[in-house]
């Protein structure tokens, strides 16, 4: 592990350790490292985490089945609607539920506005890193509008809570599609002009190319997913190996780079911001009409209108909101594609309200292990630039 | 490659004596003693037609009071076959003896923060891991928080607010 | 332009914790304490939507040597509270602090083990501002109030010391 260090004998010279976090502008939240240097030469750097540790696989064995949705949406706060799709959808499997049409094209919809959430949030602060601060300030404007469009579906701007077990909360507003169809028509636009801050800047490429190496068999040994594991040559996309929620039916491309540094990284997320607004443009034309939560009595949440009406639904929703709805024994496991990679929930249930064992598989956590790999024998600043890379979110990482 | 594929394999190799296939909503799930774990894994790892070599979690789970009362489960996928199965072993807590199990990080690497996160969770020992520090929890703690016996909110002399 | 077109040659009268008090809350620095989520709805109050540099605040510091205010915005961990304590140590007298969200201000959803109820126990909070994150808008009012405090406090006569205190005495 440790490299040959250039001591020299007539000076007095050592490693010398240094703190970083946790906290600390440039670390996306409390994040603790201790760095070893020789010099300005990384030898080694030890991450400490647990700085947000919060509980929260032990907290969801206390709750009901519903009400861990909004626990999901806050362990990676950037793309929040990613973390409760993949939730919904591993419960909709042990229970054998099949979400109607329309449910699914507004999940993909919020998932993929998510997805660009998160990657814009991710392209600011890593600029910021860097040192480019007018990306940051652009980002931040069309991310406003992205929460303005958060806030039509259910009202919270970070965290709309949309998804439910079997479908979504409530049928989109008013005026949704046709914001969302403003924002997808000039959002490409706007990718273009953050291109043409960073993507040719002779500074940053200085900056970020040969920076942060991570061969794609270094990457399979290490778990690492998502965007990091395209950038470094691999072309796996769980959206297209194992589709979800009706992904099989939108047409987009896998961004692929085979730098396997910083750059590429960057090259492959500003893609997939692209990507992304193909399918919501794919999605606004797709969108059928329908129920939106399938109808299982007993199991699934009526939807309003039966509730204010029907006598069975009241009693139904009444004994699902006091004794949760009872889930067959077994395990099951299901990922999503997330903004950070493959996002896991591995539920074990023993037929009661509440899960036996929640485990959430967390791509960040996963891919802050390839930290310390990337950043041996690179200088100090380099590290802020390989951690901002990674695109951590503390909250996934420490749960 | 589907899972009648894999049972075969893993039978014809190990013998159907100490496998157990048990059922799942998601796909195949293979159970095995707690010693026979790393055989198990450098198979499905290094075995040409399976080749499992990606690691996506190690968990515990804890079924107090029913012995074995530990279980550690392996998610694999095969990123050449697009394929994935799971792994389980149950290990027992006999007093004075605490559950231990084999460390697979010499299989997969990035097992090591899956495996020290899961030990100072459930109080598993993982053997030969090359790093068993605490990693989620303050260094203090002494307690086990996924445990069932455990109480959700801590308590005053186990999980201080302060480190006195 | 500013205080020059209101002072009109004349002579003004004032009482010095009046104008003690108004310079503080004019330029009170914040310390960006973004712990978790609500870090992220306190950049969008910092930027040009909700703007916070037209109450005075545009310096956000990350060194708590230069900081007036702490802002804390986010779930306050077991493990992080000696952090958490050390920075409020660090930040000089006279400093405040907004206990944001509901994390910060009494454990929020999570109320189990890991995470501290509540920052109350061990930091003197002069304003809590509620939600899940808190809307930008509900930042604002949080400050706008802490700044009507500043304006009424007894600065000078009675100075304030902010001091650590353990939960419980």
């Amino acid at each position: 592990m440790a490299r040959e260090l250039n001591l020299r004998a007539d000076m007095r010279s050592e490693i010398m350790e240094i703190n970083l976090g946790p906290h600390h502008p440039s670390t996306h939240g409390v994040f603790r490292a201790v760095v070893e240097l020789d010099g300005e030469t990384v030898i080694n750097i030890v991450p400490y985490l647990g700085y947000l540790h919060r509980g929260f696989e032990k907290t969801c064995e206390n709750k009901k089945y519903h009400q861990i949705i909004p626990l999901t949406e806050r362990c990676d706060y950037m793309g929040a609607s990613s973390n409760s799709l993949a939730y919904c959808l591993t419960v909709e499997k042990m229970l054998g539920v099949d979400v109607p049409e329309r449910a699914q094209v507004i999940r993909v919809m919020m998932a993929e506005l998510s997805r660009i959430f998160s990657h814009l949030f991710w392209l600011g602060t890593h600029g910021h890193d860097i040192g480019a601060m007018t990306p940051l300030f652009y980002m931040l404007r069309e991310r406003e509008e992205i929460m303005n469009l958060f806030e039509l579906t259910a009202g919270g701007r970070l965290m709309p809570n949309y998804l439910r077990i079997g479908g979504v909360s409530q049928d989109l507003a008013e005026g949704f599609i046709e914001k969302l169809k403003s924002f997808t028509d000039h959002f490409d636009a706007r990718v273009d002009e953050y291109e043409t801050l960073l993507t040719k800047n002779v500074i940053y490429i200085d900056r970020t190319r040969g920076v942060g190496f991570l061969s794609l068999e270094n990457a399979i040994q290490l778990g690492v997913s998502g965007p990091m594991i395209r950038a470094s040559g691999k072309a796996w996309d769980i959206r297209k190996s194992e589709p979800y929620s009706g992904y099989e039916h939108y047409d987009f491309d896998i961004p692929v780079e085979k730098g396997c540094d910083v750059y590429s990284r960057y090259l492959v997320r500003v893609d997939e911001m692209r990507q992304s607004n193909r399918i919501l443009k794919q999605a606004i034309k797709l969108l059928p009409d329908g129920p939106i939560r399938a109808t299982v009595p007993g199991k699934i949440f009526p939807i309003q209108e039966d509730i204010y009406t029907k006598m069975e639904s009241l009693i139904h929703h009444f004994m699902l909101v006091v004794d949760g709805c009872r889930v067959p024994a077994g395990d099951c496991y299901q990922c999503i594609e997330s903004p950070r990679g493959e996002l896991g929930c591995y539920i074990v249930s023993d037929g009661g309200s509440s899960p036996f064992r929640l485990k959430w598989r967390a791509p960040a956590f996963v891919n802050l292990q390839s930290l310390a790999e990337m950043c041996r024998g690179c200088l100090f600043a380099d590290v802020i630039a390989i951690l901002s890379s990674i695109d951590i979110v503390l909250a996934e990482v420490d749960r | 490659m589907n899972q009648d594929r894999i049972r075969e394999k893993l039978t014809e190799k190990f013998g159907s004596d100490i496998l157990r296939f048990d059922s799942s909503f998601d796909g195949i799930s293979v159970g095995v003693p707690p010693e026979k774990v790393l055989d198990v894994c450098h198979y499905l790892r290094d075995e040409s037609e399976l080749k499992f070599d990606f690691l996506s979690f190690v968990a515990g789970i804890d079924h107090y009071p029913v012995q074995p009362r530990f279980e550690v489960v392996y998610q694999l996928y095969s990123v050449k076959n697009v394929q994935r199965m799971r792994l389980k072993a149950k290990i027992e807590d006999r007093d004075g003896n605490p559950p231990s199990i084999q460390s697979v990080v010499e299989i997969w690497r990035t097992a090591d923060w899956h495996e020290r996160e899961t030990a100072e969770m459930f109080g598993i020992k993982f053997l030969n891991h090359p790093d068993p520090r605490k990693l989620l929890l303050p260094d203090e703690w002494q307690a086990h928080p996924l445990r069932k016996d455990f109480p959700l909110e801590g308590t005053e002399e186990d999980t201080p607010d302060l480190p006195s | 332009m500013g205080i020059e077109n209101h002072l009109d040659n004349t002579v003004h009268v004032t009482n010095l914790e009046w104008f003690v008090n108004w310079a503080r809350k004019s330029s009170m620095w914040p310390l960006g304490f973004g712990l978790a989520c609500c870090a992220l709805e306190m950049i969008a109050t910092f930027v040009s939507r909700y703007d916070l540099s037209r109450f005075g605040m545009e310096v956000a510091r990350p060194s708590p040597r230069h900081a007036d205010l702490m802002i804390v915005s986010g779930t306050a961990s077991k493990k992080m509270l000696p952090a958490v304590l050390r920075i409020y140590e660090q930040m000089a007298d006279p400093k405040w602090v907004i206990a944001m969200g509901a994390c910060a201000c009494s454990g929020g959803i999570y109320k189990n083990y890991a995470v501290i109820q509540g920052i109350d126990r061990h930091l003197p909070v002069d304003v809590y501002v509620p939600g899940c994150p808190p809307r930008p808008e509900a930042l604002l009012d949080g400050i706008l109030q802490l700044h009507a405090r500043v304006m009424k406090e007894q600065s000078i006569r009675n100075p304030r010391l902010g001091a650590i205190k353990v939960a419980g005495r």
